[in-house]
Parts: C-alpha cells; sequence; structure tokens
C-alpha cells in the first residue's frame, strides 16, 4: 500500500477530508500501465485520478509529468482552477496550464518549447501536438495520462482519434501509463479495451455507486400539449422548482428549445431570479461568462443542452430538470448526477415530458432508471476515416516506415485487428488519392524516399494541420449586433441564414433579434424585443431512443388502462385505441391519412431515429417506383410520415424486408443520407477541407459540393476507399439497418393497416418535427414546374 | 432533349437542362465554362486529390448534347480549362475523345480567364466571335448588346412550400444572355450577388436547368426596409 505523503494526510485532515476508498485504490495501482474508474459525478473522480500524479510530483519532475484529456475545452479550464487549489495549499511545485483551440498562438508556442508538469487538454489539441516534428521533445519526460468523461469520448470518433494519438505518445514514451475516469455505463469492459494500450490489462475500479436518485416527474398545472417540444407550458412549475433550490440545471434535447424556453421562462420570471443560458452556438464569451457566474454562485438557475452534460463541478446545483424525453437511460442518470456533487447525498431530478407521447417514454426512462437498467450500443472497429487522418498527421511530424506504423496504430484497442490490406489502403489513399485512375503520380501526396513515407510538399502540413479532427460542424455563420465592433452573439446554421430576409427576427442567447443583412459572412441584427421571434435552426444533436426503451413504451402500449399516467395521457391513449389502434410488439401499425392538401402514411416502427429515416428513404423510393409520387418524410424515434400527392390504397407490399433490402443498395446509391455521410467520411480522412471562415470567398463562384464529389465516384470509382467506409458508417450510423432488420423480424411480416379520413392523435406531433427529407424525384419537378409559372404570371412575365 | 425556347435578339434559342444552349438555325451548339483538368490543377497547386474524373465526365455529358442536337458548329465560350497546364496534361484518352467529337463538324474554343491564349488542340481560338445578331465572348462586358457570355456560373434559388431548390441558370435580359458553368466540378454563383444584379436588367429571368428547365423572374436581394 503506497503511504500518501505527510502534507496530503495534513491536507485532507485539515479540510476535513477522508481519502475515499477508490481514491485509495487509484493510488495504490499507479503502476499500473492502464486503470479505469467507475465512479458517479461528485465522486471525488478527478482528484482520484490526479492523486498519484500529485504525489510523484511532490519532489519535482523535469518537463511535462501528466497529460489530462477531456472532452470539454470548459472542463479543462474548470480543472486547472479546482487542481490549483490543492496545489497552491500544499505548496507543490506544479505548474498546471490548459492548452485548448482558445489558448492564444504566442502561448501554445511556448508550451512546446517549455510544456508545464500537467497539461490539460482535449482529444483534437492533442492530436495536433502530435504532429509537430518537435513532439518527442515535448513528451519526452511524460509519465501518466488522465482520460476524463472517457465514456463521452467513446460514444463518437473522437474516442478513435484519441486512443490513436494515445498510441503515438506510447512509441515516443513506451512506459505511459494511463488512466481512464467514466462515469456509470453498461459495458464497462468496452471502455477499458479503448482505453488500454492493446493487449495490456486494465484493471477497472468501480467506486460506490452512492444512494439511488430521487427521480419523478415534474408535478404540473397544465397538461403538456398534443405535440411539440417546448415544455413551455411546464414554466409556472419549474420557476417555483427553482425558487425551492439554490441551483437548478435545465437540459434540453436541442439548443433550438433551449432558447424558446429561455425566451419563455424570462418573460415569466417576474422575481427577476438570475437565471442564464447555455449552449453550443452561443459565442465563447457569452458561455465563459455564464459558467463564470455559475460558479460564483451568482445564478440560481441556467437552462443549458448536452453542452452542460460533462465537467464542471457545480456543488451547489441541487436539482436537475430534464425538458423533453431523455431518449436513453444512461445519459438521464449522468444528467441526474449533475445535481448534488456531495457524495453519498442522494441527487434529485425531475422530468418534464414536453408532449403527450413523451409522458409514455419518460415513464418507461423512471422505470428504467429505478430498475437500473441501462441501455447502450456496441462500439464498431476502428472507423477508416479517422485512420486516414492519423496516416497524414503522423506525416506531418517527420518521415516514417508503413510496418512501424501499422505495428503502433494496432496497439490502440478499436484497431487491434485491423488488416494490413485495409491499412496499405488507407496509406494509399493518403498518397494518392487511391483511385483506380492512377491520375496524380506526378502530384502524389506522399511519396516514398528511401522507403521512408514523408510529404511530397512540406508546406502541406499547415493545411492537414488545419483540417485535425472527427467533429463536422454543419457550416455556420457568425451572429453579431450591427455597427462598429457590435457583440457577438453567436452563430446559425448558413442553411437557416439564406432563408432569412430582412426584418425577419429570430431567438439567439435569449434576445429577440431583427436580420438586417449579411456582410462578410457575418449576420448583422438589430435588437428588437417585443415581436414574436421566427427561431434559429440549431442543429442540435438527436439521440435515437434506444432499443430498450422503446420496448418497455411498445409493452406499456397493451396494457388495458394506464394508472401510473396522468389523465389527460390515458384519455389520450384511449382516444388513439378508438379512433385507430395503438402500436403493438408482434406487429407493425400503418395508418393513411389525408391533411392539409396532401396525403399522409404513418409508420410506427418504434427502431428509432435512425433506422425509422432508412425506413422512409426505402418507402419513398418503393412509392416513387410506383408512381406514387412521394414529396418528404419526417422520422421520429418511433414512427416515420410520409407525404405525397397521391393516396397509399394497399402499403402493405411496401415493407417487404426482402424488396426493402434488395432497394437498398440502389437507394444506398443516390440519397442525402449517404451524401452527408460521405462528406463527413471526405472531411475527417482528408479528401476534402474545412472551408475556413476567414478563407471562404466571397463574391466569387463557391466551391461546388461534396455532392458532386460522392455523384462522381459512385458513377466512376465506386469501389473507391472513401465510398466503401461511407457505406459502412451509414449502415452502422444514419442507416442503422440492423434495427430495421430488427423490427421486421419483430412484426413478421403482420401490417396493420388503418385507412382514416383525418390524422390521429399519436400522428399527430410528427407534423411538428424539424429535419424533413425531401425526395427530389417527379413530384418535385411538378412544384417547381407549377411555382415557376405562378412566379412568371405574377410578374407579367409570359414563359 | 428538354428545353426551354426563348428569342434573344431576334435568335431563336433552347435553353437546355444540360445547361448548354442550342441555336437550331445556326446548328450552333454553345457551352460555357467546362473547366476540363481541375481536379489535376488542384493536385499541383494544393496537394488535394479530388476524384480525377471530371474530364469523362464533362466530355460524356458535352458529347450527350452534340449527339442529341447533331450540332453543326460547337462553341466553347471559355474557361474550356482549369487553366493552361491543365489543357497539356490532357490526358490521352480524353485529347482523342476531344478530336472524334471534333470530326465533322466546327469548333470554336473562345479564350476565358482560365485559359488565356491557344491551345494545342484543334478548332479555331478565338477571343471572340459575332454570328448575325450575337456576339459570344467568355466575361459581359458593360455596354454589350446581344452578347452571349459566360463566366458567372449563375445558379438560382426557388422556394416552393417551403423547400428550397438551387439549380445552375441561364440569364437572359434584352441585351444580355449569361450561361450556366456545364463543367462537372463548378460550383455556381446565386443571382442575388451583386455582380448579377448589377449585370442584368430589373426585367431579366432565370432559366432553371435539370430535367425540366423553367424560367423564373431572375431572383435578387430582397429590397430594403
Amino acid at each position: 500500500m503506497t503511504a500518501l505523503p505527510d502534507r496530503f494526510t495534513d491536507w485532507f485532515a485539515a479540510r476535513g477530508w477522508e481519502v475515499h476508498p477508490h481514491q485509495r485504490a487509484m493510488l495504490d495501482r499507479a503502476d499500473d500501465p492502464a486503470t479505469l474508474l467507475i465512479a458517479p459525478t461528485g465522486g471525488g473522480k478527478t482528484l482520484a485520478g490526479f492523486l498519484p500524479s500529485l504525489v510523484e510530483l511532490e519532489n519535482g519532475h523535469e518537463g511535462l509529468h501528466t497529460l489530462y484529456v477531456s472532452p470539454l475545452k470548459a472542463l479543462a479550464a474548470d480543472i486547472k482552477r479546482n487542481l490549483g487549489t490543492p496545489v497552491a495549499e500544499m505548496g507543490l511545485p506544479i505548474r498546471i496550464e490548459d492548452r485548448t483551440g482558445d489558448t492564444s498562438a504566442t502561448r501554445k508556442k511556448r508550451q512546446r518549447a517549455d510544456p508545464p508538469h500537467i497539461l490539460l487538454t482535449t482529444p483534437e489539441s492533442l492530436a495536433l501536438l502530435t504532429s509537430y516534428e518537435d513532439a518527442p521533445r515535448m513528451f519526452a519526460g511524460l509519465k501518466r495520462v488522465i482520460v476524463d468523461e472517457i465514456h463521452a469520448l467513446a460514444e463518437s470518433k473522437r474516442g478513435d482519434q484519441l486512443v490513436l494519438a494515445l498510441a503515438r505518445l506510447q512509441a515516443m514514451v513506451p512506459g505511459l501509463r494511463r488512466v481512464g475516469l467514466s462515469a456509470t455505463v453498461e459495458d464497462p469492459s468496452a471502455i477499458a479495451r479503448l482505453l488500454a494500450r492493446h493487449p495490456d490489462p486494465c484493471e477497472i475500479l468501480l467506486a460506490d455507486p452512492g444512494p439511488d436518485p430521487d427521480i419523478a416527474m415534474l408535478e404540473t398545472e397544465e397538461a403538456p400539449p398534443w405535440s411539440g417540444g417546448g415544455g413551455v407550458y411546464a414554466i409556472p412549475a419549474v420557476l417555483t422548482a427553482v425558487k425551492q433550490h439554490k441551483t437548478t440545471l435545465i437540459f434540453h434535447n436541442t439548443r433550438a428549445q433551449a432558447e424558446i424556453f429561455f425566451h419563455n421562462l424570462w418573460l415569466a420570471n417576474e422575481d427577476d431570479l438570475p437565471i442564464g443560458i447555455h449552449h453550443g452556438s452561443l459565442d465563447r464569451g457569452q458561455r465563459e461568462r455564464v459558467e463564470a457566474a455559475m460558479v460564483a454562485g451568482q445564478l440560481r438557475a441556467i437552462v443549458c443542452t448536452g453542452s452542460l452534460d460533462l465537467g464542471i463541478d457545480w456543488g451547489d446545483v441541487d436539482l436537475v430538470i430534464q425538458v423533453g424525453a431523455p431518449k436513453n437511460v444512461k445519459r438521464l442518470i449522468q444528467r441526474i448526477g449533475r445535481a448534488n456533487h456531495r457524495y453519498n447525498a442522494p441527487s434529485k431530478a425531475r422530468l418534464v415530458p414536453a408532449n403527450r407521447f413523451e409522458i409514455v417514454e419518460c415513464r418507461a426512462a423512471l422505470d428504467a432508471a429505478k430498475a437500473h437498467d441501462l441501455d447502450g450500443e456496441p462500439r464498431g472497429p476502428g472507423p477508416l476515416d479517422v485512420l486516414c487522418q492519423q496516416i497524414l498527421i503522423r506525416a506531418c511530424a517527420g518521415p516514417f516506415d508503413a510496418d512501424d506504423l501499422f505495428a503502433e496504430v494496432r496497439t490502440a484497442g478499436p484497431y487491434a485487428t485491423l488488416s494490413r490490406a485495409a491499412f496499405d489502403d488507407c496509406l494509399d489513399f493518403c498518397a494518392t488519392g487511391g483511385y483506380a485512375l492512377r491520375a496524380y503520380d506526378r502530384w502524389k501526396r506522399l511519396m516514398q524516399r528511401d522507403g521512408m513515407w514523408q510529404l511530397r510538399d512540406p508546406r502541406s502540413a499547415a493545411r492537414i494541420r488545419q483540417n485535425i479532427g472527427t467533429i463536422i460542424d454543419t457550416d455556420t455563420l457568425k451572429v453579431r449586433m450591427r455597427g462598429r465592433g457590435g457583440a457577438p452573439l453567436g452563430e446559425v446554421e448558413e442553411g437557416f441564414a439564406a432563408s432569412l430576409t430582412q426584418g425577419d427576427t429570430f431567438l439567439i442567447g435569449g434576445h429577440i433579434v431583427r436580420y438586417e443583412g449579411l456582410r462578410e459572412l457575418t449576420v448583422e441584427v438589430t435588437k428588437n424585443p417585443g415581436r414574436k421571434p421566427k427561431v434559429a435552426v440549431f442543429n442540435g444533436t438527436k439521440f435515437a431512443t434506444s432499443t430498450q426503451l422503446s420496448q418497455r413504451i411498445l409493452r406499456m402500449f397493451q396494457q388495458d388502462d394506464w394508472p401510473e399516467l396522468p389523465r389527460h395521457t390515458r384519455d389520450w391513449l384511449h382516444l388513439q385505441r378508438k379512433v385507430s389502434r395503438l402500436p403493438e410488439p408482434g406487429s407493425l401499425l400503418v395508418e393513411t391519412f389525408p391533411h392539409d392538401g396532401r396525403q399522409h402514411l404513418c409508420a410506427y416502427g418504434f427502431a428509432g431515429r435512425n433506422a425509422q429515416q432508412t425506413l422512409g428513404l426505402l418507402l419513398t423510393k418503393r412509392m416513387e417506383d410506383a408512381g406514387l409520387n412521394p414529396l418528404g418524410f419526417v422520422a421520429t424515434d418511433y414512427a416515420t410520415l410520409i407525404w405525397g400527392l397521391d393516396r397509399v390504397p394497399d402499403p402493405a407490399p411496401l415493407f417487404d424486408l426482402t424488396a426493402l433490402e434488395q432497394g437498398l443498395d440502389d437507394w444506398l446509391a443516390g440519397n442525402a443520407v449517404m451524401k452527408r455521410t460521405f462528406r463527413n467520411a471526405a472531411l475527417i480522412g482528408g479528401l476534402i477541407e474545412k472551408q475556413l471562415q476567414g478563407q471562404r470567398k466571397t463574391g466569387r463562384q463557391a466551391t461546388f459540393s461534396s455532392d458532386i464529389l460522392y455523384d462522381t465516384l459512385l458513377k466512376y470509382d465506386p469501389d473507391h476507399l472513401m465510398m466503401r467506409i461511407t457505406r459502412v458508417e451509414a449502415m452502422r450510423g444514419l442507416v442503422d439497418f440492423d434495427r430495421l432488420r430488427e423490427m421486421t423480424e419483430r412484426v413478421r411480416g403482420r401490417i396493420d393497416h388503418v385507412a382514416l379520413t383525418r390524422l390521429t392523435p399519436l400522428a399527430a406531433p410528427l407534423f411538428l418535427e424539424v429535419g424533413r427529407v425531401p425526395i427530389a424525384g417527379q413530384a418535385q419537378e411538378r412544384l417547381l414546374a407549377d411555382e415557376a409559372a405562378a412566379l412568371m404570371a405574377e410578374a407579367g412575365l409570359t414563359a | 432533349m428538354t428545353g426551354y425556347a426563348f428569342t434573344f435578339r431576334g435568335a431563336a434559342l433552347t435553353a437546355l437542362g444540360s445547361g448548354a444552349l442550342w441555336w437550331a438555325d445556326e446548328g450552333l451548339l454553345c457551352v460555357s465554362d467546362l473547366h476540363l483538368g481541375k481536379s489535376g490543377r488542384a493536385a499541383r497547386r494544393h496537394g488535394v486529390q479530388l476524384p480525377p474524373y471530371e474530364t469523362r465526365d464533362t466530355l460524356s455529358r458535352l458529347e450527350s448534347a452534340i449527339d442529341a442536337t447533331g450540332a453543326a458548329h460547337v462553341l466553347c465560350l471559355g474557361d474550356s480549362f482549369d487553366d493552361l497546364a491543365a489543357a497539356e496534361e490532357l490526358d490521352e484518352t480524353d485529347r482523342l475523345w476531344l478530336l472524334r467529337l471534333q470530326a465533322g463538324r466546327r469548333w470554336t474554343w473562345i479564350e476565358g480567364n482560365h485559359d488565356p491564349g491557344p491551345l494545342d488542340l484543334g478548332g479555331a481560338h478565338v477571343t471572340e466571335l459575332t454570328l448575325g445578331p450575337l456576339v459570344f465572348r467568355h466575361i459581359a462586358t458593360a455596354g454589350g448588346a446581344g452578347e452571349v457570355s459566360g463566366h458567372y456560373h449563375p445558379k438560382a434559388q426557388i422556394s416552393a412550400r417551403g423547400r428550397h431548390m438551387s439549380r445552375p441558370a441561364f440569364l437572359v435580359d434584352s441585351d444580355r444572355l449569361i450561361l450556366p458553368a456545364f463543367g462537372t466540378y463548378t460550383g455556381g454563383l446565386r443571382t442575388t450577388d451583386p455582380a448579377l444584379c448589377g449585370l442584368m436588367a430589373p426585367s431579366a429571368i432565370a432559366i432553371l436547368t435539370g430535367p425540366t428547365p423553367c424560367a423564373i423572374p431572375m431572383p435578387r436581394p430582397a429590397r430594403r426596409g
């Protein structure tokens, strides 16, 4: 057992603290190559991770000792503050600095020449650090790496990129020890495999999970609306709850919903309670002010999104309110953990379903949470687009040997089973573009000299570095107040900006602003209180409701009555049962009805958003072939709604799985989801470059879209690496065909078709969903011709 | 062959869905901004390796347009190559393909800003060409009349029932006709851009390309209110 040095025991004692058993356990395993700690939020997890470093650094160290990686920049900054206190109070000779995308260039340069003892950073900044030629010098003294909130990183390609960077570090400093800190997850061993160098062992430490949380639905005076996602009806009850607690976090699933809610909350906030808003599209300065006010205890509540899912330790948060269905039990548990960071005190959380359907979903989630029944999807093998980027990053750092790099990559858990052929494909793609037509032999990106691979043109390193990262943002434009030095407010999506005309109003950062015009790619606005706003369309993260939660809901529908649900929801379900029927686990309910001049078809597959989306794509393709003129569709976690010009008299044949599966290949060819997936892979793999705001040309022909590249490859080189990656990704991510197959196996061909004259209670919420997918078929040509004729007539021109 | 027929300066013209212009009385097929060799230039200049198939795709679409019209005269309105080096680097297969397309018909290359100067390829190389009431040049000029040009890669957006559709477009007013870009890797400039709004008269129309070409009043930015 490692004894804690005196000044540590004294410091703990002076604060009246005891070393938690898991903190002690981490200290005991300080020399292990890899350790994963699973602990609830507020369990002193971060200190448990750092304690061995602080002890080792007690007597000084030359250069960088510990690297801390977290998914959030804000977390790095917060840890710096929190770690600073014990270090200062114990008088430890330790320099702690953070390094993120927000760190100034001069400071970054100095950090490379003279690194601190503890460097706090993000996966992207770390990847960038490893791309410099002087990386081995900077990391020479490195002993430990701590990956915080590793469960969050594991959910995306950021996790794959991070472990490739760790493999790179380990090649430079073989003795590097790895520590992972994670919230409660359904499969800890999967996280351990991600963290550890393959095939090193990785012990998993489970901290005491603490008492069960106190969770329930928020009691509201008014019933939730029939449809919609705002939760605005609950504002009086939310304000009451805020008043009764010290600090409340009010989580929303999307930024747009957070904005609307925040706006309405302030309209009702007669006591002027200090309430802030925090989400990823807000200007950095504004976010930092909110974070600082929160830390200082100046705010009673924050309306927020996933941007506050992680990290920042706010001990005073004593209530979490989740507005909208949580979609996933694991995420709900983690969000609940944001309340009450004191160990061994139960977290308190209240759920606010945004509409009637969500009441059912929230109920199912509560039951699952109480049963400790967590959900999750298994991680797939390491994605090849991330590997391509890693090869380019490696090339930036200097010449390399392909065998060495292959061996190094295979030490990263997700790539442990990577074949040499797949690696060579990626290398060839990075070097030549990897086309069947060998076109760029003179202009290769990488070339071999004396057996070592290197950049043909060293100047291209700068471009590669600018494109490091696996987070693909939609193109956004900055929003500023008009006038010289107007205050920056945040960002909106380019597509939304394009839809604005002068005088339009929208919400951003809680202000209603008036669109004045575009000026050098910045949206200029003026303040315009009092008008009803159009809402800024943020592309909020959309999670698919987990299989397990969907199953629970279907089972609930089978009950004769629902005494556990509020009156209005019971009535609603009974009404649906009366006018149509309720979806069942053993069949597929399909409703058809006319509405608003169009014909609609609604299929309740309960397969999750992505699979329902795929179902929409496949069905509309078949409908197009059958001359049924579909115009578009929208998918939610439980249903797909299709609209078109013609009625579908007999939908059953449309749902034949074999036919759907055959259609998959044709369909994979030319749809928007594939193009979006391709764009992501092409950006990460380095085929195309991010359009950096500053470099974008104005007033010139814009660069052509990645869609054209996709179409061209499909026609001339369909087996190109990027196309293969796109198909794999789409099948497991956006396409999620597995869950569709699961659904068809569950219903075994039983289609319950109900033809109606008007929309049904259960279909109503679908009409307010965003994310409608248009179908570019015959119906679109018809619409376009009609609209053109109307415009010409209006302008008095003859066609 | 789908097209939108209109009269410009007394000439009966057809805007084809492919983005090519057909003048039946002259047997003339006009295409603009082919930008052949764009991916090669990107690799040479920036080390970016775009799929190297845009030249064959552009040529095959050009061939279809020639076959469909039986054109006696093909006129390329400038920026036919992404730069002069791209013309020199033209793959042997593609060079022979071009020769085959040129056989048995008149072929005119108009110079563009990307490809100023003669090309080592068959056909006539000129800075501009006057045919009857029309003058063909790459970039529209200030006082131009009866002028057919390209260069801007115009595209127009139309919204119908909440859906935005953006297509490469021909722009036509009483004095000018601007062609969309025909090349595969060519982006577009919105008609709302000051450069195009300034050039085109208020009465200008935009003819949207696509399966069924159709005309709309040229979209302009909303007026300041």
